[in-house]
């Protein structure tokens, strides 16, 4: 037996001796799921970029200790105890990876995608990093620089984007709903001002 | 089911497929429209079980990777991400001995198998996270050139490959001191140590092939680095 089949009963055999045994609890496991499916997202992210764009304080805070302006807005927790984040210029753009895992910035980005978990990705991104965002759909000119972060220790970074034209005056909601998960990655640009959604 | 490497040696050699940085022959990055956070319900089962084994203290972080290194490298590239997890959850529960992999076989096989006692609890972690006080003064300052050590340490590290023997030039000194995994995934204390964001220029770490106008930042603990000319 292999695969998912195999998989789902061997943790629903690990599952319950591990309850049977008294170590962890059936709604604990329910509450973890519910936490990292309904409430953690890019949302949170966005609206840390958001804030940022509109609050030079803010902007300033969130580069100087990127944990503690990420905690003013409530968000903090596992994968996030030790936050940076590193802001994009017309000439200087960041990427973020790690080659030797997936370590992820939980508490504003959410769960990692797929593709930030396999090998594709994680070999190419620190060997080729111009080539694999022309392929992603980000053709940067030559004159950017690309700046590669590998997470290989405990500091977990997100990427202030650049916030884009014609925003003059928008709200933090309806600014942070150009804000994807991809541009705090590093493998997009925020979405352009004709996509916001109203708010 | 595919060999487990972790039955045949407790620590082994980092040179491990995990360490992905600059390996070829991947293709291109795909990205799944609409992704769900969990594909199937066990994946979310196994993350939740994961995370309230380390709170529990069942292991810590470092020897979670470091288990989900010692799979073998077609494991690995197959298993996918939650699949690598649930077998590191095994391993780990395995070692410690709260479910020995003897009691797991009964199980699948009897779903009605009772579970045994443990004979001793887990003890939660004292501090969260990784940033402990720092001691002393950091070794190297923002603008010191170094380089990363050419280490060949057997067990768990942090230590890229793709870094190693390469000197690049201090560009973050991250505050505080920081567990050294290297120690930690295997139960020799904190080692808790200063940790630098390095930056390589590209032709430093890929020559001639290197891509114009990139730079890399890696982070790496102190033990990791020596000065460079």
């Amino acid at each position: 037996m292999s695969g998912a089949d195999d998989d789902a009963l061997r943790i629903e055999a690990l599952e319950s001796l591990l309850v049977e045994k008294g170590l962890v609890a059936r709604e604990a496991i329910d509450a973890v799921i519910r936490h990292y499916e309904q409430d953690v997202g890019p949302l949170n992210g966005a609206k840390v970029v958001a804030r940022a764009w509109t609050d030079p304080a803010y902007r300033a805070r969130l580069l100087a200790d990127g944990t503690a302006a990420i905690a003013e807005l409530g968000y903090g927790g596992p994968q996030g105890e030790h936050v940076v984040a590193v802001e994009n210029g017309p000439r200087l753009h960041h990427v973020v990876v790690c080659t030797l895992c997936s370590c992820y910035p939980w508490p504003i980005l959410g769960l990692p995608p797929g593709w930030y978990k396999e090998p594709a990705y994680r070999s190419r991104i620190v060997r080729e990093p111009r080539r694999v965002l022309a392929e992603m759909g980000l053709a940067l000119p030559p004159e950017v620089e690309i700046r590669v972060w590998d997470s290989s220790a405990e500091i977990r970074y997100f990427v202030l984007p650049e916030r884009p034209a014609g925003t003059e005056g928008w709200s933090e909601e309806r600014l942070a709903s150009l804000v994807t998960r991809d541009a705090m990655i590093g493998v997009a640009k925020p979405k352009p001002a004709a996509e916001a959604s109203r708010g | 089911m595919e060999r487990l490497a972790a039955t045949r040696c407790g620590v082994c050699a980092m040179d491990g497929i995990h360490d992905l940085g600059g390996l070829e022959g991947f293709g291109a990055v795909v990205r799944e429209r609409d992704e769900p956070v969990f594909h199937a319900p066990w994946e979310g089962r196994a993350f939740a079980l994961v995370n309230l084994a380390l709170a529990l203290g069942v292991a810590n972080i470092d020897a979670l990777r470091h288990a989900i290194e010692r799979l073998d490298p077609v494991t690995y590239l197959t298993a996918g991400y939650y699949g690598r997890w649930r077998r590191a959850l095994e391993t780990l529960l395995g070692e410690t001995g709260i479910v020995p992999a003897a009691e797991l076989a009964v199980r699948l096989r009897d779903p009605a198998a009772p579970a045994a006692a443990l004979t001793s609890r887990p003890v939660p972690p004292a501090e969260l996270g990784a940033r402990r006080p720092l001691a002393r003064a950091p070794r190297f300052s923002p603008g010191d050139r170094v380089r990363a050590r050419d280490l060949h340490t057997r067990g768990h590290t942090r230590l890229p490959r793709y870094a190693r023997g390469r000197s690049g030039v201090v560009a973050l000194v991250h505050p505080g001191a920081w567990v050294l995994p290297d120690a930690h995934a295997h139960g020799r204390g904190e080692a808790a140590q200063p940790v630098y964001a390095v930056r390589f220029e590209a032709r430093a770490l890929w020559g001639d092939e290197a891509e114009a106008g990139v730079a890399f930042h890696v982070d790496l603990f102190e033990d990791y680095l020596e000065p460079a000319a």
